[in-house]
This record gives structure tokens, C-alpha cells and sequence, in this order.
């Protein structure tokens, strides 16, 4: 058997440091004119009609901080199931979002609840979203999933989750919904370290 | 062609190297002190929504996106600073060039002030400069973009620390799992090796590999300086699945 090996190292990670926002969402800290909009703020195009989602949460440090310098990437399927491909128009749903905590570390994601995708090993996986997380102090972006606390059965039997072997921590992965306000929000809170910390996956 | 599979086409990314990466926890790095994980990551080999990730092709790439020189200027200005041309080849693990693919920066000014709010230091903004750009790699892999220099800055973590001049890469690949911040240093810069930040990378030569060459050769005379670097995402490789025990 063959197993190639790679020739060249992985260029190595360094943190996004403090004004991730120059780089990343540089309308949000005043560098106007250069892009019109940052770039990932909108998921859903003109004219999208389907049912979306609030995702929303905070992002808290191991001393119970809100991390108000952070920048949170989703990248998720369609309510189909499908990721959007490559394609010289704009996709009514491009599948990848990016917005920045605010002072409180808040975050909101306005999109749509994925639908499941197939796992390696044939079964369907939840409904989730891929989320990546970079900030000062972080010196390699997180990588974590948000499930869905109304997919209970669903959740029993991810390809993933069961990969958790602490019961306890899987719960730190699944998103609380919220329609208390009329419209259809999942709330979801990333713990970075200590009691309650999110599982963070090494992908 | 009689079934060989070449690395790459089909296969999983290669396993990251996270003693080749900074750890999360780097105490000389403060900040990093509440915000790093205690718990082990979950080893997880990739499905379809990691080895999947977003296309800019729809995205309007502006034609001074690449020239921080004249990019945020209202008025025809240009920044003040040392001119430079900085290019390179986004590559895979296996070489390959990386195409297609939206690499965005940030930097300082020349005086190492940030355009940002949150940012107090006491040299000067240049009213001509953003600090903020982006490209698109070609069909080889390479992008480019101009610049000035970045200046040096201080920061409170000790008493004294001053970054080196660094211009910080957000490069996407075809996969969200290979997905990467990094930051670029300058050749000969003798404030590389006391920086806690370059020193969270526990290996010399992984610290080498974010060090931008100056090239002399791609030099535009009387205008600008060329500083060449390189940056290297996760490569795939193919794989034995349960379903193609063939495979390599």
C-alpha cells in the first residue's frame, strides 16, 4: 500500500491578535470605501424567501469575560442538506457567514437551519453548522459544531457527537431555541475554557 | 493511466501537526491565559462539511483591493512609507498549487499605528493609508498585493515587548478545515526572535517558514521592493475507507 506523506509543512497559525477587524470586517471599524460590505455579513441573497434562523451567543473566556475581540466563521448546507458550489453569481445562500463579537461578546448569524448531511460512514449526520473561531489570545482558530437542541433524536445518533465520549460535554454542542419573540432563534454560548467548556474538535 | 491515484484528488486532509503549530495555552503570551481550552480536542477525520468550504468567484474583487497604497486614499494620495511589492504561491502540502482562493491582510502603517479604534498607541494614522487588503490567487496559486512597510509597535504584555513589523494573512483553501491565520515577518529583523507571540511556535524552522524573503529580482527599480512569501495549507491525501479498501 502507498501512503504519500506530505512534502511540505503546513504554513504554521498565529493569533488574529486584537484588530482582526482591519483584516476581516474592515467596514465594521471604520475603513470605508475599500469593499462595500464585509465580506460574509449577509448569508442570504436577494430575493431568498425560505425560513432562516437567528443563531446568536456569546462567546465567554475561562474568568467568565465576554471575548469582545473575536471573529466567528460558519460555513454550513442548505436546508437541503446540500453546500452550495462554486458559481459566478451570487447563491441565494452562500453557506459561510462571518461576523465579529460586540463589546458583551455577542454574535448573530442570520441564515438558515441546515439540512443533514451524509457522515463517511453512510448515515446522516444532525443538522449542524461548522463553526471557526479566531481572536487575540487564540493562537489557532477553534473549531467547533452547533447542534440543535429540537433535533433530539437526531443528535442520539450523530457520527460526531458520538465520537464525545463524556456525555456531560456533548450538551456544550447543542443550541437552545428560542421563538419567544416571534421569529426562530437558536442560542448558542461558546465557553473557551473551564467550567462548561465547549468541545473544540481537531478537524 | 491504469488506476493510479495521485495524492490530493479525493482523499481527507492530512492530519495537522499541532506540535508544528503554536498549543493553545503559551504563557508568554498573556493573553492566551483565559483563552485557551483545558480540555483535549476531539480528534475528528473530516466529513463533508470540513472538506467542503466557501468560493469567492461571485465575490466583486475591486482593482486597488491589492494596493494598500491607494486603496483608502480619497484624494489620489499615496501612503507614506517604504514601498514594497509582497507576492507569493499558495501551496498544499503536496505542493500543489492552491488556486482560486481569497487571501485577505492587515498591517500597521509605516509608524505601527492600526487603523482601529481600540488601538491607543501614540504614533501618528496616516490619513492615506487603511491597512486593509485582498486577493484573489491566479491559476498557479499566486497572489500579490502593495504595500508599505509596517512599523514595529509596543504592546502591553511585559513591561516591554514591541512587535516586529508583521503583516497578518487570512488564507481560505478549498476546505473550511483548511482554514488559516498566520502572520508575516521581514527578513533579518532581529526583534523576530523576542517576540512571545513568534515564540508561542515551539519550532525554529516553523518560525523560519513565516519570514518573507526580500527578492531583489522582482524589484520594481526607483518604486518599490519585492519580499517574497510563500504560505502552505493542509494537503489532502487519499485514503482507505471502509468502502474502497483498495484505496492507497
Amino acid at each position: 500500500m502507498l501512503h504519500p506523506i506530505p512534502v511540505l509543512k503546513e504554513s504554521p497559525s498565529q493569533t488574529a491578535g486584537p484588530y482582526v477587524h482591519i483584516g476581516m470586517t474592515p467596514n465594521f471599524c471604520g475603513i470605508t470605501g475599500v469593499i462595500a460590505e464585509d465580506t460574509g455579513k449577509t448569508m442570504l441573497g436577494e430575493g431568498y424567501n425560505g425560513p432562516r434562523i437567528a443563531l446568536r451567543g456569546r462567546v465567554i473566556d475561562g474568568s467568565g469575560a465576554p471575548v469582545s475581540d473575536a471573529v466567528l466563521e460558519i460555513w454550513q448546507a442548505d436546508a437541503e442538506g446540500n453546500f452550495p458550489q462554486q458559481g459566478d453569481s451570487p447563491p441565494l445562500f452562500t453557506g459561510w457567514g462571518r461576523q465579529p463579537t460586540q463589546e458583551d461578546g455577542s454574535f448573530l448569524f442570520d441564515t438558515v437551519k441546515p439540512g443533514r448531511v451524509k457522515a463517511p460512514d453512510g448515515t446522516l449526520m444532525a443538522p449542524h453548522i461548522s463553526v471557526w473561531i479566531v481572536a487575540r489570545g487564540v493562537n489557532i482558530g477553534l473549531q467547533t459544531r452547533v447542534y440543535f437542541d429540537d433535533e433530539a433524536e437526531a443528535n442520539a445518533a450523530d457520527y460526531v457527537l458520538k465520537k464525545i465520549m463524556d456525555l456531560r460535554r456533548r450538551a456544550t454542542l447543542v443550541a437552545k431555541r428560542d421563538d419567544a419573540d416571534g421569529t426562530l432563534a437558536y442560542h448558542f454560548d461558546i465557553r473557551l475554557q473551564g467550567e462548561g467548556e465547549t468541545v473544540f474538535f481537531d478537524i | 493511466m491504469s488506476g493510479i491515484i495521485l495524492p490530493g484528488d479525493d482523499g481527507v486532509l492530512f492530519q495537522r501537526d499541532r506540535d508544528w503549530h503554536p498549543p493553545a495555552a503559551t504563557p508568554g503570551y498573556k493573553s492566551s491565559t483565559f483563552r485557551s481550552p483545558q480540555h483535549s480536542l476531539i480528534a475528528l477525520g473530516p466529513t463533508k462539511s470540513e472538506m467542503t468550504g466557501p468560493t469567492f468567484g461571485h465575490e466583486p474583487i475591486g482593482a486597488l483591493d491589492n494596493d494598500l497604497i491607494r486603496n483608502f486614499t480619497k484624494d489620489g494620495n499615496e501612503a507614506i512609507g517604504q514601498r514594497m511589492i509582497v507576492y507569493g504561491q499558495v501551496l498544499d502540502e503536496n505542493a500543489r498549487a492552491v488556486p482560486n482562493t481569497l487571501v485577505e491582510f492587515w498591517q500597521a502603517n509605516a509608524g505601527g499605528r492600526y487603523r482601529h479604534k481600540k488601538e491607543g498607541y501614540l504614533a501618528a494614522l496616516d490619513p492615506n493609508f487603511g491597512g486593509f487588503g485582498r486577493a484573489i490567487t491566479d491559476q498557479n496559486g499566486f497572489y500579490s498585493f502593495r504595500t508599505i512597510k509596517p512599523g514595529a509597535y509596543p504592546w502591553p504584555n511585559t513591561g516591554n515587548d514591541w512587535r516586529p513589523a508583521h503583516i497578518h494573512f487570512s488564507v481560505f483553501g478549498h476546505a473550511f478545515a483548511q482554514r488559516l491565520i498566520t502572520q508575516m515577518y521581514f527578513e533579518g529583523d532581529p526583534m523576530i526572535w523576542q517576540c512571545p507571540i513568534v515564540g508561542t511556535i515551539p519550532d525554529k524552522s516553523a518560525i523560519d517558514q513565516l519570514i518573507a524573503r526580500l527578492d531583489r529580482m522582482n524589484t520594481t527599480p526607483m518604486d518599490a521592493l519585492a519580499y517574497r512569501f510563500d504560505i502552505v495549507l493542509r494537503g489532502r491525501r487519499s485514503t482507505m475507507f471502509e468502502n474502497k479498501l483498495e484505496g492507497n
